[in-house]
């Protein structure tokens, strides 16, 4: 008899034995222990002979299917990059706060920008009361992008910028700062999220509809293949999806759907796929359940693998590669006990490290109140450098492989996945299907699900449904000078008085005209970004051309 | 079935694109039996306000989770109040710090339903004002 | 007693704000006698809206339609307003109304009203609660009042009786079938529009309708339907499709059919009112309400048949009141 059948006789024997007279006098909790993908078994044991599996679908880290991570050493050659979330208010505060943390040992830079930054709109503009710098810095023009960066070798550090609909913008103006500064642009290291495609789905700041968007998006792809070759073009969200209620199946398979889908316009555009794919990345959320999350990261990996090698035809293992960023779960962090966000940060993170992330965020324990304190974001990096230097599992190489629940979960979610990406095809791909509601609706019922746990007691929150105190108000919350909007004003104000408003006329004509046609719309942003052109005129021209998205409700 | 039904508006003021906590609200309203109108997301103070008459709500809730509800609250109310629709009773919801919720009830918002309020909580609030909206 | 009704319509209605037009719909579904009086007074500023049904299944692309609609009549200078009727939760009662989200862009515009109803919690039903909320823009001096509804069945082909002009929304890919489709609405159909032209199935949609008419109106195909393919989301095609709305509208009034559909109308709302309070009255006198369990108890025991019962109690009436 082979190996595992010998196992499944001894499990069999267990159960009927042992564990049966155990359950006759103490039951187990719940009827059901659930996750992601259905029901979690009391215990896991080897299912299936090993050897062939582990070549086939487990593998050698930086090795297809990449399951084990997608370098040979991973963090035993380099830890992961800590990339704290920041910006608010003006660009000198947000200047601050990035000296404060990488003064404080973190490894690269990520950009928060305001909501009218990321929707297209000028601090003065109507649209703009009330919103500015609240969420993150608002940007007007390339001068405020100076001060942002102002001190900061662009040589140096790797940002990422949380930017979307006006990507194009934010990358001119990142690339004009690193020329001024004498950095060419080979060498600057990067990453826009220029995801639109969530947008629609999940995070609502988005302003073209689909098309021209995609148009910008693989316009980017395209420029910075050629002018830009270290920058990731492209952070491919699965956050946000998590973030809006779906479970952690249906937070891989969209995902990788939008995968699908830029890849294929990309490719429509003439791109080469073993070109432009090794420079796409992800971004995924590290939610509580530690294992499923594991699991989940474990599976991503070999799906994208594959859907780039069977489905597009690759030929350099690269292209196959699936990076990421991570960021902790905010919605998991609670209002109630705010020092208990420390906690499931902490747990989360241990997620994302063992789980093999490339950078992350961790989210400070002030989450659900307000944007975080100097005093929190800190707590926020230790805990990154705790686990680290002091926990050990950064010694070996995706540690948690071979735990028979953790394998045979990889397994489920990689099953369960492929059934939602060959539903989408059928839908007639991403596109298609978010037009039709159907990922909105998958995600609005796991949503309505999730919450109906928690006020059934199903799912605890400690703290909010159980363990909960009496507790004071919460002191000292970051707050943001509310008279920014009128700062920034009279700075919009001062550019346009500087400036020579002739030539942004001009160049604003052109791209104008650019937009029409198929040309790539990179440089027509550039010129128009270094006449000082301010964020609201260039998105409301490129409005002009393509129009605007109108939201596709699903209820 | 005589009692006459509760209409809610939920409006998302502002830029801000987190719908996730208003469409579970909307949905568990219309589960407890509410008639629930859902604005989408982007709107003015002046649209949720206008929404709000052309439906003949008995409340507004305003979720919104991007900071702006200072400002953007106030306007709502103040909208109300011009086109003599003050008796529309206004709740809210989101990210918003203990600390400001005195300055947006004195400015007429009713209640603050901050995260991780059990839906039972705006029921009890909805169904208190019963009497007061005649129904 | 006379001010106070001239009052009502003048102040609230005819110079009426939002609020007051709004809040006199609420009101008036309360059919109490209050409420009747006061319809009795607005009718004869009623008549003069041009009233459209737009109706076809979810996802057809009612909603974004009715918003494009709007766009047009707004270009001419008319005031629209909008009914937006979907169901109640057979479970819970509650409604989650979600389709002026798409129109709303018009909520800032003093021009436009939109009102989100729900089929159930309306005394009269929700037929006559849309009929009367129509009446009540009608008198307001709204131009144009749009009805959109799912379209399905009884109550809701009630609903789209109400407009003078109908339009069916077909999309490609939805799995109708036209074939299949609920014979009440293809017959009520007044103009059909087959939206979403751009993507892969429109014309064979098209098709499809075209056929089934073909056959219905063989002998006279003037009378053929006019058939729209219209991009509401791209808008294409949309002021086409309002200049063949105006077109029909002449059409029927030249061949008097306006008047006649109009009259149609006020006979099925006669003989509604008519029964309703008809019932009321022997309600009343026979404690209908009170007594139909233990009757149908009888029934059920085989101690009295239905028609002598209610004979019985009928003419048990008419004695005592002496009618005759």
């Amino acid at each position: 008899m082979s190996d595992y059948k010998k196992i499944d006789k001894k499990k069999k024997e267990w159960e009927n034995g042992k564990l049966k007279k155990f359950l006759e006098r103490a039951p187990e909790r719940k009827e059901e222990f659930k996750n992601s993908t259905g029901e979690v078994e009391r215990l896991y044991t080897p299912e299936e002979e090993i050897e062939e599996k582990y070549i086939g679908q487990i593998g050698f880290p930086g090795k297809y299917p990449f399951t084990r991570g997608v370098y040979p050493t991973m963090y035993r050659g380099r830890l992961w990059t800590m990339r704290q979330y920041a910006g608010f208010g003006t660009a000198e505060e947000s200047n601050k706060r990035y000296k404060y943390l990488l003064e404080n040992g973190q490894t690269g830079l990520s950009v928060a920008f305001d909501l009218p930054t990321q929707i297209g709109y000028d601090s003065d503009s109507e649209m703009s009361i009330g919103e500015v710098g609240k969420v993150g810095v608002a940007i007007d023009t390339l001068k405020d992008m100076e001060i942002l960066f102002d001190g900061i070798p662009l040589d140096k550090v790797s940002t990422s910028m949380t930017i979307n609909a006006p990507a194009a913008v934010l990358l001119a103006m990142y690339i004009a700062v690193g020329e001024k500064q004498g950095v060419s642009k080979d060498k600057l290291r990067g990453t826009i999220q220029n995801d639109v495609l969530k947008e629609y789905i999940a995070r609502g700041t988005y302003i073209y509809p689909p098309e021209p968007s995609m148009r910008l998006i693989t316009d980017i792809f395209e420029y910075c293949s050629e002018e830009v070759p270290k920058w990731n073009t492209i952070s491919i969200s699965g956050y946000h999806i998590r973030e809006a209620g779906s479970n952690a199946v249906q937070e891989v398979a969209f995902t990788i759907a939008d995968g699908i889908e830029y890849v294929k316009k990309a490719i429509e555009t003439g791109l080469d796929i073993d070109k432009f794919a090794r420079r796409l990345s992800f971004f995924f959320n590290a939610h509580n359940d530690l294992l499923e999350e594991v699991a989940k990261f474990r599976a991503a990996r070999r799906i994208w693998a594959k859907v780039i090698k069977e489905k597009f035809d690759a030929k350099n293992e690269k292209s196959m590669r699936m990076r990421f960023h991570t960021q902790t779960g905010g919605s998991t962090l609670t209002a109630q006990q705010p020092d208990n966000n420390i906690v499931r940060v902490a747990i989360q993170t241990l997620a994302a490290v063992m789980g093999g992330t490339q950078s992350l965020h961790t989210n400070s324990r002030d989450e659900a109140l307000s944007l975080p304190t100097e005093d929190s974001v800190r707590v926020a990096l230790r805990t990154q450098q705790i686990v680290a230097h002091e926990s050990g599992v950064t010694k070996t190489i995706d540690p948690l492989a071979g735990s028979f629940y953790v394998e045979k979960l990889t397994d489920e979610i990689e099953e369960q996945v492929w059934e939602y990406i060959n539903k989408i095809e059928e839908l007639g791909g991403m596109t298609r299907a978010i037009e039709k509601g159907y990922v909105q609706k998958e995600i609005q019922d796991s949503a309505y699900r999730y919450q109906k746990e928690i006020e059934n007691n199903d799912r605890i929150v400690v703290g909010v449904n159980k363990f909960q105190i009496d507790e004071k108000p919460p002191k000292d919350l970051l707050k943001v000078n509310p008279k920014l909007r009128e700062i920034q004003i009279d700075r919009i104000d001062k550019v346009k008085e500087e400036r020579d408003n002739e030539e942004v006329s001009n160049k604003l004509k052109k791209l104008k005209n650019a937009a029409e046609t198929d040309e790539n719309l990179m440089p027509y942003i550039l010129d128009a970004v270094k006449e000082y052109a301010t964020l609201g005129e260039i998105s409301d021209t490129l409005r002009d051309v393509f129009g605007e998205y109108q939201e596709s409700i699903v209820l | 079935m005589s009692e006459k039904k509760i209409r809610i508006l939920i409006g998302k003021p502002g830029l801000d694109g987190h719908d996730r906590g208003a469409k579970y609200i909307a949905r568990a309203l219309k589960d407890e039996g509410y008639e629930v109108i859902y604005t989408g997301l982007r709107q003015t103070p002046q649209s949720i306000a206008n929404t709000a008459i052309q439906e003949d709500v008995d409340f507004v809730g305003l979720s919104l989770l991007s900071g702006a509800h200072n400002s953007l609250f106030p306007k709502v109310l103040d909208l109300l109040k011009k086109n003599d629709a003050e008796d529309i009773i206004v709740f809210g919801g989101g990210v918003i710090p203990e600390d400001d919720i005195p300055f947006l009830k004195e400015k007429g918002v009713q209640a603050i339903f901050t995260p991780g309020t059990p839906i039972k909580e705006v029921v009890e609030f909805i169904e208190s004002k019963r009497d007061k909206i005649g129904k | 007693m006379e001010n106070n009704k001239k009052s009502f319509y003048i102040k609230k209605i005819k110079n009426g704000s939002h609020r007051d037009i709004a809040r006199a719909i609420s009101q008036i579904e309360n059919n109490i006698q209050e409420n009747e009086d006061l319809i009795d007074e607005i009718y004869k500023h009623t008549g003069n809206a041009l009233v459209i049904g737009v109706t076809g299944s979810p996802g057809s692309g009612k909603s974004t339609l009715v918003d494009k609609i709007i766009d047009q009549e707004l270009n001419k200078d008319k005031k629209v307003a909008v009914l937006a009727i979907d169901p109640s939760s057979p479970f819970s009662g509650g409604a989650l109304l979600g389709d002026r989200i798409r129109m709303q862009k018009h909520s800032s515009n003093p021009d436009v009203f939109i009102r989100s109803m729900a089929s159930r919690g309306h005394l009269g039903g929700i037929a006559v609660a849309t009929s009367d909320a129509v009446k009540i823009l009608d008198a307001a001096g709204y131009d144009t009042i749009i009805i959109e509804t799912i379209g399905v069945g009884q109550t809701e082909v009630e609903i789209v009786e109400l407009a003078d002009i109908v339009l069916l929304v077909l999309a490609p890919g939805m799995g109708d079938d036209i074939q299949a489709m609920k014979a009440g609405i293809m017959e009520i159909g007044d103009i059909f529009v087959v939206n979403k032209k751009d993507k892969d199935g429109a014309d064979k949609v098209k098709m499809e309708i075209d056929y089934v008419l073909n056959i219905k109106y063989h002998d006279n195909p003037e009378d053929k339907n006019p058939i729209k393919k219209v991009s509401a989301l791209n808008n294409e095609g949309i002021k086409s499709l309002v200049g063949t709305i105006y077109d029909y509208m002449k059409k029927l009034k030249k061949e008097n059919k306006w008047e006649i559909k109009r009259k149609e109308r006020i006979e099925k709302e006669l003989n509604k009112i008519f029964s309703k309070k008809l019932q009321k009255l022997l309600d009343l006198h026979i404690n209908f309400s009170e007594n139909i369990h233990k009757w149908v108890d009888k029934i059920y025991q085989k101690e009295e048949t239905p028609y002598s019962l209610i004979n019985k109690k009928i003419n048990n009436f008419i004695k005592e009141s002496e009618v005759l």
